[in-house]
């Protein structure tokens, strides 16, 4: 498909291209029409609908999935052709100065997507000017300064989900926003051309952001008389510009904006929200196979979204696999990483069902406690999640409605679907032309780090195992040694032996208790990384997904078009009506499922990143807290050598 | 193929025996060679005896060169009533070799560096299993050096001057023989032992004392050994965690890589230390516990060879008429045996005492050095991450 083999091609090329051109064209338009000869492969008929340039004209064959472009103006644009010249001419004028002397990077990217219009009617030389600068630009200004990149971060972070808010005409209060009702509402009202332009030149890194909102503002107004018809032309000549420029600002920014975001995330951070949980209380409830435990959810918080600051609930591991369940079912295809909570253990169940007082069954009740209060802490301190109804109503509400059909989660069926999610996106990624250098590498980081943590889970748990058979054979030893001792005949050697006997007994316990640690702070940490990666992954084929869906609506959309064509072809006035109306419709999937993807895209990125966050500082806790485990139990160990040390040399 | 030099030997000599530096006769080995099954030991000796033809001279020597020595001592009828130093036990490569073709299998779900490590500790794990080997047959000799009757003996005294080979070797198909007797002998012995009725306190005593203080002993030593085996198992592990942990730290780009890195760090110092906690109880405990279960069966051994010849002599003053001289020998012969059986025992628990106190503390105080040592890894690492 030319779509995908025009967005696929490694960002510089074209760009490059472009820059090796002498620098400045004249404006004659028939220039333009000859960049995008260069870039663009041509249909070779094309209707002169329009009635302004041959820019116009020439590219509406070129068709492709590309011009579905980000920009939410063009779904619905109905534009006098001169109206975008008055809007962009002074806009090309002013918008390159900042530009040209590379200053502001946040300025530039604002740049890139008003270029989408400009191109529509403008010269070639705005454009070549766009590609000269901003992968230069790009990569030698935005990661310099904080100061410089922030406002590119929030044109990430912001600025599309506004964009995509802006298309639905639903306000999205998430939390994290920029107020963007008002933003929206400031932009409907900016309707001059020349108030355009005049932001622009004012626009400096701080204000990018709302300065592209006023330019899709106008844009959407102004263009939303347009023809299909027209605006059709208007998308195909943007066309070109659009996947290398993007493209470009992709692979120039992915590292910068990585940096970006997680600034965003410990501003975030800062203001952190008081929410304590924690589980105890285990309590087997009912008798027989129907007997299940029951866990006690306490919660303290300062949050004002809660009726009171402390609240208890009583919740059994259904609850909590119906909480992820919804959860899952609500956030995971939006792309968000939605904590798995551990996995269903028929046999361990079991074991609590039937046996009374088994240790086994106490440590695995034990263990199920730990993991479901890691889950739920998890849950809360995810920003968006915390905000679910079902959260709160899960941590508040007294009864709460039986989860039902949680078997199918049952730990090997868990994993099984993690496994199947896998096998999914490794078969997606082969027919997905990654565009994102960023999104490729991660997936690649992720899938190793799985196979990484899984052996080193494999290993740590053959490190309980024989720390364990070491404790089991110290107490053996103990044992033995104490019945040596009962049988030496000189008194003091005896007692030495009996010494030694009790020394070995508590070393076991040490023991014990460092298999202990290893398991529930080393193993177990292990294990939930293994499932979060599992998560993480899903994620990321929730992206996938939608692209897919995006490249099928692209699909259907040049089928619609072809069909348009031959219609023109043939001659047939009577049908082409019902094939347009097709086309308009497809062509607004299109976008839809374009803006839906880089959404997915943009929320994929920022929760890998949050993540990622989270990892390392959850691995740095418990590092520090085994480490000090592993030294408590050296400490301990010193203090009973010493005691035994002056009875051996007691032996006379 | 390993040998050894002096003065790595001397620095891990665990001296489960306590013996009496008598100057006039000095023996050790300085030197082994493995070839394949055969370790060939060289013993040396320095003497101010007359009897030896040159002050000092090295010989050639197999273990089962040794076993030759220790059965012959253990057949002469005048030594009965002394304990005969416990035989070495065979050099045994078994376990060392069988881990290393594990390992070899296992080679591939290894990192390079991680099989290296695993290498590098099997490699020292076989040459503490040589070591150890070098050092019984050296202690064996050393005590028959020490020992003031045995000392003299002609055997021992041609095992350590001549200088060719003993070829004992040939001997070894009737030696097989001799074992499946002897252990025939020695459940005989068991009855015997236990049915004879004793007239003396001391050997009463003893005898039950040993009887008991043998199966317990032995019981320790397996007890000991499969505890220090699964310390070094853990510590092993430690070798594959801190591997697993360095090469998720080199993928790692975020904060976490230096923690990771310090962690894996940390594992790779630490496994260190616990192998050494591992092969130090091996060395001060395990290898005590081991040499007394084979010494108190030397023990017991003096005391069913005391049960036969009371046997003999009741047997024989059944005889009223005949023999009067022959009981009377038989008789006195059994009440020298008792003799010096009596002291030999009293020694030998003197020497036991000596050898627990000595490795005991040893232990201990090594023990005690390593949880110190790791301590302030710990606390250095823990210091450093948090300060990160």
């Amino acid at each position: 498909m030319a779509a995908s083999s025009e967005r696929s091609p490694p960002p510089f090329p074209d760009a490059e291209d472009q820059e090796s051109e002498p620098a400045l064209r004249d404006e004659d338009s028939d220039e333009g029409a000859d960049i995008f000869l260069g870039t663009v492969s041509r249909k070779p008929f094309s209707p002169p609908a329009a009635p302004h340039s041959a820019v116009f004209g020439d590219p509406l064959s070129n068709i492709s999935k590309q011009e579905s472009t980000s920009n939410p103006a063009k779904q619905s644009s109905k534009l006098p052709s001169d109206v975008p010249c008055d809007i962009f001419d002074p806009l090309h004028g002013t918008g390159m100065e900042p530009k040209d002397d590379g200053k502001n990077p946040a300025e530039l990217r604002s740049e890139e997507r008003p270029k989408d219009e400009p191109l529509s009617v403008a010269s070639s030389k705005p454009k070549k000017d766009l590609f000269e600068d901003s992968p230069e630009d790009l990569f030698s200004e935005l990661p310099k300064t904080k100061a410089k990149t922030k406002p590119q971060m929030d044109l990430f972070g912001d600025s599309s989900p506004d964009l995509f808010m802006d298309a639905k005409a639903a306000a999205d209060t998430g939390p994290g926003r920029n107020a963007p009702a008002d933003l929206f509402s400031e932009e409907s009202v900016a309707t001059t051309t020349s108030k355009s332009a005049k932001s622009n030149i004012s626009a400096n890194g701080v204000h990018s952001d709302e300065e592209e909102q006023d330019i899709f503002a106008e844009a959407t107004v102004e263009l939303s008389l347009d023809s299909p018809h027209n605006n059709r032309k208007t998308l195909d000549t943007t066309k070109p510009s659009e996947p290398a420029s993007s493209l470009s600002a992709a692979a120039g920014s992915s590292k910068a904006q990585a940096k970006t975001l997680e600034e965003l995330e410990e501003e975030e951070s800062e203001d952190k929200f008081e929410l304590n949980i924690s589980i105890t209380n285990p309590e087997k409830v009912g008798d027989g196979m129907n007997a299940y435990m029951a866990y006690k959810v306490s919660t303290q918080t300062t949050l004002p979204m809660f009726r009171s600051k402390t609240f208890t609930v009583r919740r059994r591991f259904s609850d909590f696999l119906g909480l992820y369940e919804k959860l899952s079912e609500k956030h995971s295809q939006n792309g968000y990483i939605v904590p798995p909570p551990p996995e269903k253990s028929l046999l361990g169940m079991t074991k609590v069902k039937v046996g009374k007082d088994d240790p086994s069954s106490g440590e695995f009740v034990e263990r199920r406690r730990a993991s479901l209060e890691r889950y739920l802490q998890r849950v809360v301190c995810h920003p968006s999640l915390l905000q679910d109804p079902d959260v709160r109503e899960f941590l508040e509400r007294e009864e709460l409605p039986r989860a039902v059909n949680t078997q199918a989660l049952s730990g090997a069926g868990f994993l099984k679907m993690i496994n199947k999610a896998t096998d999914a996106v490794s078969k997606m990624t082969i027919k997905m032309n990654e565009s994102d250098v960023w999104f490729e590498e991660k997936l690649q980081e992720v899938e190793s780090e799985d196979q990484q943590l899984r052996k080193l889970h494999a290993v740590v748990d053959s490190l309980v195992s024989h720390r364990k058979e070491l404790s089991v054979n110290t107490a053996v030893f103990a044992k033995s040694v104490a019945m040596l001792g009962s049988s030496e005949d000189n008194t003091a050697l005896s007692r030495a032996l009996s010494q030694l006997a009790e020394l070995e007994d508590k070393i076991e316990q040490l023991h014990q208790e460092q298999a202990g640690n290893d398991f529930f702070v080393f193993t177990e940490l292990l294990a939930d990384y293994i499932r979060l990666l599992g998560a993480v992954r899903g994620s990321f084929d929730q992206r996938m997904k939608s692209w897919q869906r995006w490249q099928d609506a692209q699909t259907t959309l040049q089928k619609k078009r072809e069909a348009e064509a031959k219609l023109l072809w043939a001659n047939k006035p009577d049908k082409l009506q019902q094939a347009k109306d097709e086309i308009a419709e497809w062509e607004g999937k299109v976008t839809q499922y374009e803006r839906e993807f880089e959404r997915v895209s943009a929320t994929v990125r920022k929760e890998v990143i949050r993540f990622e966050k989270e990892k390392a500082r959850d691995f740095k806790k418990q590092i520090i807290k085994y480490l000090e485990s592993l030294l408590q139990s050296q400490q301990q160990l010193i203090k009973y050598w010493e005691a035994f040390l002056p009875e051996a040399k007691a032996i006379a | 193929m390993p040998t050894i030099s002096q003065e790595y030997k001397t620095a891990l000599r665990s001296v489960s025996v306590d013996l009496n530096n008598d100057v006039s006769l000095l023996i050790d080995i300085p030197d082994a060679l493995c070839e394949r099954d055969k370790v060939k030991f060289t013993v040396h000796t320095k003497t101010t005896l007359s009897v030896f033809q040159k002050p000092e001279f090295s010989v050639p020597r197999q273990h089962e060169d040794f076993i030759w020595l220790h059965d012959t001592l253990v057949e002469t009828e005048e030594y009965a009533g002394l304990i005969i130093p416990p035989a070495p036990p065979k050099p045994d490569f078994e376990s060392p070799r069988e881990k290393m073709h594990k390992l070899g299998e296992g080679e591939a779900t290894m990192t390079k560096e991680e099989y290296t490590k695993m290498k590098q500790e099997l490699e020292a794990e076989y040459l503490a299993v040589f070591k150890k080997t070098v050092q019984v047959h050296e202690v064996f000799l050393q005590r028959l050096s020490s020992h003031p009757v045995l000392s003299k003996d002609r055997n021992f005294q041609i095992f350590l001057e001549y200088d060719q080979d003993l070829s004992v070797r040939r001997k070894m198909p009737r030696r097989c023989l001799v074992v499946s007797s002897r252990t025939w002998l020695k459940s005989a012995d068991e009855v015997l032992i236990s049915g004879v009725k004793e007239v003396d306190d001391f050997f009463e005593q003893e005898k039950t004392f040993l009887l008991d203080y043998s199966t317990k002993i032995k019981d320790s030593t397996t007890k000991a050994e499969r505890m220090t085996r699964a310390h070094k198992n853990v510590a092993d592990d430690y070798i594959h965690v801190a591997a697993i942990l360095n090469s998720i730290s080199a993928e790692e780009n975020t904060a976490l890589k230096k923690h990771l890195d310090k962690f894996s760090d940390m594992f790779e110092k630490l496994r260190k230390v616990e192998g050494r906690v591992a092969s130090d109880q091996e060395l001060k405990l395990t290898e005590l516990l081991r040499y007394y279960t084979r010494d108190i069966q030397a023990a017991k051994d003096l005391l069913y060879r005391r049960a036969r010849a009371l046997d003999k002599a009741r047997l024989k003053s059944k005889d009223v008429a005949q023999a009067e001289d022959n009981q009377r020998q038989c008789m006195q012969k059994f009440e020298k045996l008792s003799e010096s059986g009596k002291k030999e025992l009293t020694s030998f628990k003197g020497r036991r005492v000596v050898a627990f106190r000595k490795n005991l503390v040893e232990m201990a105080e090594l023990e005690i050095k390593h949880a110190k040592n790791s301590v302030s890894l710990l606390q250095g690492c823990i210091e450093t991450l948090k300060n990160c």
